[in-house]
């Protein structure tokens, strides 16, 4: 396959950025879309060019580095990661664009790369359960309903990778955030923090610049992990249990 | 609580809801009073005399109406205040755009912001014309609303004016109340069918119903 790609070349985060244009050529079509851009950063490097940056890591779908608009949507014209999107879902010739996830609270570091840590930030704020460290406790000790389990489960699907923020006309990171949300709360485990959970997390999601939601659903239309964009009700249903309950 | 509701966009977005449904529940109340002016210069009169003795004796003279007055105007605020904010919030949230746009969410979710402002000046309008009678076409006789109506509705820009809100208003409900439901967490996967159906339904009969008056001026049907 022969492709022509525009891609986001920014130096550094202070930098103007700009899209420039490049040509690939022996692309085949089982090639993933990271191997295609390894093709051309191979290219770039041999003729001396200062190769695209961007974000891969476990290039199976599973650790949520991959961050890729691509002709316009969040990793690309598949709904799974840009690592997991082949090079069939393109035909010979076409054109395709490549910039990387747009917010404010995702700077961008070089070229494709941005700052994700914001992300990180959110789940300190809750994201985690207390509970003793040590060997594995007995797993019927904690019952678990199968309908709860289940929820937690489509929920613990979410990879963090920003997908959602990237797609949002708002920037909103709503459905990250609510997918952690729903993840916790709904298991016993999670119960002990539920309130502060919520409300911890949305007023760092807010601290971090992210938009709010309006239920344009492109979130979970971009979601590579299908996270529901019910989700988010979830989550306000959550907030609002809490902020009657808080007592500060 | 006041304040943490008030600091977050989870919060504010909650009072949107609530501001949003009671100005659809007394829109609906509005739509279905006005179609009374099909009955007649009397009936749609009286209706309009009556709607300023309600409550009495409790009440005095017109306060159950500005009691309404009151509420709206504070729901009206409430709705505008959030939505700028939010707004704003949400632009800044989102500076660069993609060099590959493409829009994707319905045309009513688009034209919320858009669609919300047509809706506020058109309130402001609407009241001048037919409450206050400031800028109203023909000579505004208080308590003589069905004159008043005919009036407004016999100019071209009258109807223009009001149809395009009313259009404006039906798009703004249906994606409005269905997130309304999301925003206060009523929706759930089994539910989310009837509710987008409801806000369908919802928008579908204000439109109509709220255009079936400068319908029926403009046909000579109400004169």
């Amino acid at each position: 396959m022969r492709l022509t790609l525009r891609v986001w070349r920014q130096k550094n985060a202070d930098a103007e950025g700009a899209m420039s244009t490049y040509e690939v050529d022996g692309i085949s079509s089982d090639m993933s879309f990271l191997e295609m851009l390894d093709t051309l950063n191979e290219e770039l490097i041999l003729k001396g060019e200062d190769p695209v940056a961007f974000d891969h890591d476990c290039r199976e779908g599973i650790c949520g580095a991959c961050s890729l608009v691509i002709n316009g949507d969040a990793h690309g014209p598949e709904r799974t990661t840009t690592c997991q999107l082949h090079m069939r879902s393109f035909e010979d010739g076409d054109t395709i664009d490549i910039e990387p996830w747009r917010a404010s609270a995702f700077p961008v570091i070089k070229d494709l790369v941005v700052d994700r840590s914001a992300f990180d930030r959110i789940i300190q704020a809750g994201g985690y359960i207390t509970a003793p460290t040590g060997s594995a406790p007995e797993a019927h000790a904690t019952p678990v309903p199968k309908p709860d389990a289940d929820f937690a489960f489509e929920h613990a699907e979410c990879i963090g990778c920003g997908a959602c923020v990237a797609a949002c006309p708002n920037g909103a990171a709503m459905l990250f955030t609510s997918a952690k949300i729903n993840h916790l709360n709904v298991l016993p485990q999670g119960a002990p923090e539920r309130e502060t959970r919520v409300l911890d997390m949305v007023a760092q999601m807010d601290e971090e610049g992210f938009g709010g939601c309006t239920l344009t659903g492109e979130c979970a239309t971009a979601c590579p992990k299908g996270i529901p964009l019910m989700s988010i009700t979830g989550m306000n249903k959550e907030w609002l249990r809490a902020a009657r309950k808080a007592k500060r | 609580m006041a304040r943490t509701v008030w600091d977050s966009t989870v919060g504010k977005k909650t009072v949107m809801a609530i501001s949003g449904l009671i100005m659809l529940l007394y829109l609906v109340a509005h739509m279905i009073g006005n179609l009374k002016i099909y009955f007649g210069a009397g009936e749609f009169n009286a209706y309009g005399h009556w709607l300023r003795t309600v409550g009495e004796p409790f009440m005095h003279y017109e306060w159950t109406l500005w009691l309404i007055r009151v509420v709206l105007v504070v729901a009206v605020v409430a709705h505008a205040v959030s939505a700028y904010q939010l707004s704003r919030r949400d632009i800044k949230a989102r500076p660069a755009k993609y060099v590959h746009r493409k829009p994707r969410a319905s045309y009513a979710t688009r034209t919320m912001r858009w669609g919300g402002i047509i809706l506020g000046l058109f309130i402001v309008w609407h009241i001048l014309d037919l409450t206050t009678g400031t800028v109203h076409s023909g000579g505004f006789q208080e308590g003589h609303p069905y004159q008043n109506v005919v009036d407004t509705f016999s100019t071209w820009y009258g109807n223009v004016i009001y149809i395009v809100a009313m259009l404006a208003l039906g798009l703004h409900i249906r994606h409005g109340f269905w997130s309304a439901a999301q925003t206060l967490g009523a929706g759930s996967r089994t539910r989310d069918r009837a509710l987008k159906t409801g806000a369908g339904v919802l928008a579908l009969l204000l439109t109509a119903g709220f255009i079936a008056v400068p319908v029926g001026v403009m046909t000579g049907v109400v004169s």
